[in-house]
């Protein structure tokens, strides 16, 4: 019985999560068995992932409740995609952290708070219930709560508590939805949802649409619900940045995915999703232009990466939903990486102000090589994955006759690669800037993690070819969902 | 009874709404609260009428939807928990700041500045540090 794996990551992480707590007193017990039930997490979604590749959906029900009134969990392969790439990330990140010499990361409870999140992320790709969703968010969101406020340090409080009150508002407008939702159609299940929406008034369910937007987007920080993300992450340590720059706004996209392809599809290309997309793009490299600070730099192109992956899902075509779902694969890997550099320029100079760097490409080449090669994919120079990311995603734009938004697209390709160029210029050539600025060398642990996620995320651009045909069948079943609904509804 | 409770939850979202846009931060988590007791009450409003028995096993007659009650009844757990963290955040606020106000952002404060909104000096007391 392959069903019987389903629900085996969310509770082994929980499980590894109570056990690591009790090996608070033994650092080195708690840091391995850490890495040990992230490895068969891993293991363990791969076999997942296997098993669906042909285009297959696996369920299972919990509890013995059979759908839509028990909770039903399933792989298919967008979410087995999904679960495989962000808990490689997750891997790597748990190795920086553990190379990590600031005491923060090694306070006793970020092991477990960290294995909570990964069930909660995993929770979050595996279910099929809109509620079990919710509280699949709540677990991630609770412990990210308590990653970006360890250290407790002043700006971390200030900005902690923006990104706390904003998620707190997404989660109540969340409950709200579902409480429509629920009076509407008598039902939380999503495949029985896609079923039932489709008799209720349109204008119901497009303002239904539009909310679950609204909730989504807050998470996956799309325009004009951003601006707390540049704000945010940079203030969290490195390690910590890492992760939620690389996994916790695709948990938001990856749920914009499943409910307007699964549940508000209309005929055509959705305006509204393109619109935003280009508007997403365009403000998150113009703030990003505007900065000085590395890590904020980063964050702000997170955001406008955001944006490339609404635009393929904005399509609704088989193309750009397939880009959609290759990018989302590349994102999470090249941001995860070039997140982790950018902590290591910090660690290694004290200081992530370009004004005050320079000339690091003499003093630490190791470190110059891994941000060129992230900094390319990341701005989409052939042939890294960024480059196929993008072509693809203009291709599928052009097919449909979305000028504009691809317009914008591949201008602000330009300024992104403009932006790269502004922090290479400023922290790796030339000469120092700062005199007082002592360039020591990073972590070694933490330098093999990041070559390690450099490595990793360059294998996309290797495999382009198994991951984009992986990627075209896992659009497939977004554009024709009957598979899915007959999979989860018995 | 319906309508009074519609009432209600609309209230509810306003009055937490209001209190989300204060500057103390205790007030916001009292927003945050009630903001979720509307949401609550909106999920135990969509399980229809009131006065119904419960879901009883050889029990007759309508039963009142329990399905709705179960999500109020997670909902709770969670906006209760999450409220303790934030009243947590709260605290440290205080502690380093000596008031639960939530402080400018550095950077808004800098444009505000180059605008001419805001003098220099006021500047120097936010700090420096982007």
């Amino acid at each position: 019985m392959s069903d019987i794996l389903i629900p085996l990551p969310v509770a082994i992480a929980l499980l590894g999560a109570a056990i690591s707590l009790g090996l608070g007193r033994r650092p080195w017990a708690q840091r391995i068995f850490g890495l040990l039930v992230l490895g068969t997490m891993v293991a363990i979604s791969a076999i997942l992932l296997s098993r669906v590749s042909d285009g297959s959906v696996l369920a299972t029900e919990l509890g013995g409740w059979s759908a839509p009134i028990g909770i039903v969990l399933a792989v298919d392969l967008l979410s087995g995609l999904m679960l495989v790439t962000s808990l490689a990330a997750l891997v790597t990140v748990l190795v920086y952290a553990i190379g990590s010499p600031r005491p923060i990361e090694q306070a006793r409870y970020f092991y477990p708070v960290y294995l909570v999140m990964a069930a909660g992320v995993s929770m979050c790709f595996l279910t099929t219930d809109l509620f079990n969703l919710f509280v699949a968010f709540e677990i991630t969101l609770t412990s990210s709560y308590v990653l970006i406020g360890l250290g407790r340090a002043r700006e971390q409080v200030r900005h902690g508590v923006t990104y706390v009150v904003i998620s707190l508002l997404a989660s109540s407008l969340f409950i709200t939805a579902i409480a429509i939702t629920y009076a509407a159609t008598g039902t939380v299940n999503m495949a029985d949802l896609a079923v039932k929406l489709v008799d209720i008034d349109p204008h119901l369910r497009t303002a239904l649409g539009a909310l679950f937007l609204v909730v989504f987007g807050i998470k996956a920080a799309i325009f004009p619900l951003f601006f707390w993300l540049p704000d945010s992450y940079p203030t969290a340590p490195a390690p910590v940045t890492a992760i939620f720059a690389g996994l916790l706004t695709k948990i938001g996209v990856y749920a914009i995915i499943r409910s307007q392809s699964l549940l508000f599809a209309g005929p055509g290309e959705s305006n509204l999703l393109l619109i935003v997309a280009g508007a997403t793009m365009l403000v998150g490299v113009l703030g990003a232009i505007a900065q000085d600070d590395v890590k904020r730099i980063l964050s702000f192109h997170v955001v406008s990466q955001i944006g490339y992956l609404i635009f393929g899902l904005g399509l609704l075509t088989m193309a750009g939903l397939a880009s959609t779902v290759y990018s989302v694969v590349h994102h999470i890997l090249v941001t995860t990486a070039i997140f982790m550099v950018g902590g290591l320029i910090e660690q290694a100079t004290g200081t992530a102000a370009l004004r005050r760097l320079g000339g690091l490409v003499r003093s630490t080449p190791l470190l110059g090589a891994l941000f060129l090669l992230t900094a390319l994919s990341f701005a989409g120079i052939p042939p890294f994955s960024g480059f196929i990311a993008k072509l693809s995603v203009v291709q599928a734009g052009l097919e449909v006759g979305a000028d504009w938004t691809t317009a914008v697209a591949l201008l602000v390709s330009i300024l992104t690669l403009f932006s790269m160029t502004k922090i290479w210029a400023g922290a790796f050539w030339g000469d120092p800037e700062d005199a007082t600025i002592v360039v020591r060398r990073p972590s070694r642990v933490m330098t093999g993690a990041a070559a390690a996620a450099v490595v990793v995320s360059l294998a996309v651009a290797a495999l382009a070819a198994p991951i984009y045909d992986l990627s075209e069948r896992a659009a497939i079943s977004l554009i024709d969902p009957a598979l899915y609904v007959e999979a989860v509804l018995p | 009874m319906t309508v009074s409770l519609v009432v209600a939850v609309a209230v509810l979202y306003g009055v937490g709404t209001y209190l989300l846009l204060q500057r103390h931060l205790t007030r916001v988590v009292i927003g945050l609260a009630v903001i979720s007791h509307g949401a609550n009450l909106l999920l135990l409003l969509v399980g229809g009428p009131a006065g119904r028995s419960p879901i009883v096993n050889g029990g007759t007659g309508e039963y009142s939807d329990p399905l709705p009650q179960a999500l109020a009844m997670t909902a709770i757990v969670i906006s209760f928990a999450v409220t303790a963290l934030l009243l947590a955040f709260a605290f440290r606020s205080w502690q380093i700041t000596g008031s639960d106000e939530v402080e400018d952002d550095v950077e808004d404060r800098r444009i505000a500045g180059q605008a001419g909104h805001v003098h220099d000096d006021e500047l120097d007391s936010v700090g420096t540090e982007a």
